[in-house]
């Protein structure tokens, strides 16, 4: 198949970006969308042109890098991570429009490819259980409802690759911190630090510049992992049980 | 070079505590005064890296990635082992080893295979207190499934997603301790080679991937968590980022290259679909827990799946469960994929003529599309995503590729290299496996490793070093970074007509053919002699464009590509030496009249060690006996 691209290319995070056009010939349908894009940048390299500088790794739809806004949507038209998109979605010569994720707390570092690092630090302001390596109770110890554990493994399967944040008309992040939030205060291993932790990653998150969430659901509806909006009922309620009680964190620090 | 294991002396069961004990202590107070580089984190290198910072080692962590949570390890789908016996099928930490160093041939040291084995334990229990949230049964304790080649149910598993889970468990504990100040992480970081400082490991030269600057690093020690090799196939399972250059860079500076040519190839992955493809995705085999394998008796060529149900029981060859009845469709990894590719050999493989059945339809009869569904759906909606085709409906459709590599960088039981204050975990060391690993072991050899291990062998190495730093002033440093500086430079300036991937995919066919599931005296002569003329080519011929100073990742993948490439000709050289078949690594010169894999332990009882001895020089061989005081070698069976 013949498809046509339009791609937004952009030096570095100081310059500005603009679309370039591309065509390609031989598309075959069974390709991958990242294998079109190398194929793409196998042609520019022999005709002189700078590859088109993109982020991926697992191909396999778990590692989450692969990040790219396709035709007005994250990951594409299926509810899927880009890598595991395939050109037998598209038709024969459509048009093609790839933008990096657009969002303030994503910095566009080169092309397609954006600074996420901004996720990293809300896991570091509290998506853990503050246990040491070693002492630890033996694993059956405590147990923990079948039903309880699958839900935790739902919010846990979130793979940190920001499509909830690409999708949300105000870039938030609230589905992301959510998940975490969720599957540490589903699981009982979680629950002595759950209202700490809580107020810590949403204070981060708000100062890393993510918008506030207006229950819109454009982060459900896209995100690849199939990570539901309840984990962001639950998280306010989460939020609110805390800041209501006793607790006083400051991001930083803490007193 | 004497290479010495440093295999704590007396029995098995009590080697790994007496060893415990007898290694010295960093006193608490000055353990802060110790500087620890982690490099990778995957399991081994994030759980390494938590464990250090808890215990008041400075920690630096680099990763290539954007974020550590990206590691590799976050796509194994299986399971994890432990001895824990809470299925009370007769499990217990002596049968995990024992099956371990069975499963990989009698290729791997009994000492450290039990000190596996035996912290297996420990890493469930750790994994738990996360919050990872490992399947569990109606009555609230942790569910186990049984996994390729082991007749016991002790693999825990979340879903077809535990390496995500528990990746993302030691990515926790590693945030906890970026948090807490004790580790200093650098994501889009490359590490480009090592520093020796008065013999000892004491630094890293890397790359910012997004300035390009090339930097120095002092410690006092350094660990390699980088992850193994299988992507100088081009084609694998491995995550397109996958590489050897950390590994590949510290075997040239000094650490022995252990057993290279131990490659596994995985049998349940999703065929080639084209000369595009770029990646080979992997079907859990835990699909073989209730899949069962078949090809038509007679070759039908081009047979699609959507037609495999016309097809009568009278007329297929369940070929695992005929040839293997006591392990059926279970066998080790080794042993099924070489079966698939030889249905394929006589013209019986199915689709592209590449490819076996993996058939669900018994299963779904037995247990109910819902069952199956919740054990597996989401390795089922993968494989209709990629192949357009429904496995509820019709049976997937499988071929071996290329997943995991035994060997890596030779490390002593407290996991140094040969170079001391250089140390290597996980996959990127060559230690546990032997000759063939068994399924749902490279996370337990992972986070054994980082968790369990690390943290007690290192204090006796830094505890007899003084805690004064080295400066990155010193000249060590600067000739290093000149020499990486050099390597950039004359990549920028050959701009040659190939790209850096056309170079990679020749060498992976090359690999593939000659050094992949069968490997011969003649082909491996033949890969070792095109091997070198692809070399040359690539270092006059290459292209690539852009700046040193910038997101370059042309330049990431031929720094890449340059070190598979002489990587490749060792492993070559290793299969021409090793003229035995064992576990992986299957010589057709060497097998048993019924075409199995035939060891020959009066002579190759030992792991090859290499070393290198300078640029486009041979490398030396060097031999460490493997000594086997409990478990006596036998042809294994699995009939």
């Amino acid at each position: 198949m013949k498809i046509n691209l339009k791609i937004w290319r952009q030096k570095n995070k100081d310059t500005k970006g603009s679309f370039k056009s591309y065509q390609l010939d031989h598309v075959s349908a069974d390709m991958s969308f990242l294998e079109m894009l190398d194929v793409l940048n196998n042609e520019l390299i022999h005709k002189g042109e700078e590859s088109v500088a993109f982020d991926h790794d697992c191909r396999e739809g778990i590692c989450g890098m692969c990040s790219l806004y396709i035709n007005g949507r994250p990951h594409g038209p299926q509810q899927t991570t880009t890598c595991q998109l395939h050109m037998r979605t598209f038709k024969d010569g459509e048009t093609i429009v790839i933008e990096p994720w657009r969002a303030k707390a994503f910095p566009v570092i080169r092309d397609l490819v954006v600074d996420r690092t901004a996720f990293d630090r809300i896991q570091q302001a509290g998506g853990y259980v503050s246990v040491n390596t070693g002492g630890v109770p033996d694993a059956n110890e405590i147990p923990i409802a079948k039903k309880v554990a699958d839900e935790a493994f739902d919010s846990a399967a979130c793979i940190g690759c920001g499509a909830c944040v690409a999708a949300c008309k105000n870039a938030s992040a609230m589905l992301f911190v959510s998940a975490k939030v969720s599957q540490l205060a589903l699981l009982p291993q979680g629950k002595p630090e759950r209202k700490e932790r809580v107020e810590k990653m949403v204070a981060q998150m708000d100062e890393e510049g993510f918008g506030a969430c207006t229950n819109t659901g454009a982060c459900e509806a896209e995100c690849p992992k199939g990570i539901s909006l309840t984990n962001i009922a639950r998280m306010n309620r989460e939020y609110f049980g805390a800041i209501t009680t006793s607790y006083e964190v400051k991001v930083g620090g803490g007193d | 070079m004497k290479l010495d294991s440093k295999i704590p002396e007396g029995p098995l069961a009590e080697k790994w505590t007496k060893h415990k004990f007898n290694l010295k202590l960093v006193n608490p107070a000055n353990k802060r005064k110790y500087d620890i580089i982690v490099v990778g984190t995957g399991l081994a290198g994030a759980s390494a890296a938590a464990s250090l910072g808890e215990l008041g080692y400075n920690v630096k962590a680099f990763c290539f990635q954007d974020s550590p949570r990206r590691a590799h390890s976050i796509a194994a789908q299986g399971g994890i082992n432990a001895a824990k016996n809470y299925q009370n099928d007769g499990d217990s930490v002596y049968r995990l080893f024992y099956d371990t160093i069975k499963g990989g041939d009698y290729r791997a040291r009994e000492g450290n295979v039990y000190r596996l084995a035996e912290v297996s334990v420990n890493i469930i229990d750790q994994c738990v207190a996360q919050g990872v949230p490992f399947a569990r049964e109606y009555g609230g304790l942790l569910a186990n499934r049984s996994f390729g080649g082991a007749q016991v149910s002790r693999t825990f598993y979340a879903r077809g997603q535990t390496g995500q889970q528990l990746l993302l468990g030691a990515y926790s504990a590693l945030n906890r301790q970026i948090a807490n100040g004790k580790v200093t992480m650098y994501t889009r970081s490359e590490m480009l080679d090592v520093v020796i400082v008065d013999g000892k490991a004491r630094g890293i030269i890397t790359r910012d991937l997004v300035s390009g600057k090339i930097e120095s690093h002092s410690a006092h020690a350094v660990l390699l968590c980088t992850g193994g090799y299988g992507n100088v196939f081009f084609l694998s399972t491995n995550a397109k980022g996958s590489n050897v250059t950390a590994a590949w860079r510290a075997h040239k500076k000094g650490a022995l290259f252990g057993n290279p040519c131990y490659t596994q190839i995985h049998p349940t992955c999703i065929p080639v679909s084209g000369d595009h493809q770029s990646k080979l995705t992997l079907m859990s085999e835990s699909l073989r827990n209730d899949g069962r394998v078949w090809v038509p008796k007679v070759a039908r060529p081009g047979l699609k799946a959507k037609d495999a149900a016309a097809i009568p029981e009278a007329d297929r060859d369940y070929f695992l469960e005929r040839k293997y009845p006591s392990f059926g469709n279970l066998v080790p990894r080794d042993v099924a994929s070489r079966n698939a590719k030889q249905m394929c050999d006589e013209g019986r493989g199915v689709g592209s003529g590449l490819a076996v059945f993996l058939d669900f339809a018994d299963a779904i009869k037995r247990d109910g599309k819902k069952t199956i569904e919740a054990k597996y759906g989401n390795l089922f909606d993968m494989y209709q995503q990629i192949t357009g085709d429904n496995p509820y409906e019709a049976p997937m459709m499988i071929y071996p590729a290329v997943h995991y590599t035994m060997g890596g960088l030779w490390v002593d039981y407290n996991l140094m290299t040969t170079v001391p204050g250089l140390y290597a975990l996980g996959e990127a060391n060559f230690s546990d496996h032997g000759a063939n690993r068994l399924g749902a072991s490279a996370l337990m050899q992972g986070l054994a490793d980082g968790y369990f291990v690390i943290p007690y062998t290192i204090g006796d190495y830094l505890a007899g070093l003084p805690t004064e730093k080295v400066s990155t002033d010193r000249p060590e440093f600067k000739e290093a970074i000149d020499k990486v500086n050099g390597t950039v430079q004359k990549f920028l300036s050959i701009k040659g007509k190939k790209t850096v991937d056309e170079f990679h995919r020749q060498l992976g066919l090359l690999m593939w053919e000659f050094c992949g599931m069968s490997r011969n005296d003649a082909g491996l002569k033949e890969a070792k002699q095109k091997i070198q003329t692809l070399k040359t080519e690539f270092w006059k011929d290459v292209n690539v464009l852009g700046g040193g100073n910038e997101l370059n990742q042309e330049l990431e993948k031929a720094m890449r590509v340059a070190d598979f490439i002489e990587l490749g000709e060792l492993m070559v050289d290793d299969a021409l030496n090793r003229t035995e078949s064992c576990g992986g690594h299957f010589r057709e010169e060497s097998q048993t009249p019924d075409g199995e894999a035939l060891r020959k332990d009066d002579q190759f009882t030992y792991v090859a060690a290499w070393e290198f001895k300078g640029e486009n020089q041979p490398e030396e061989l060097h031999k460490e006996p493997l000594v086997f005081e409990n478990v006596k070698l036998t042809q294994r069976s699995y009939k």
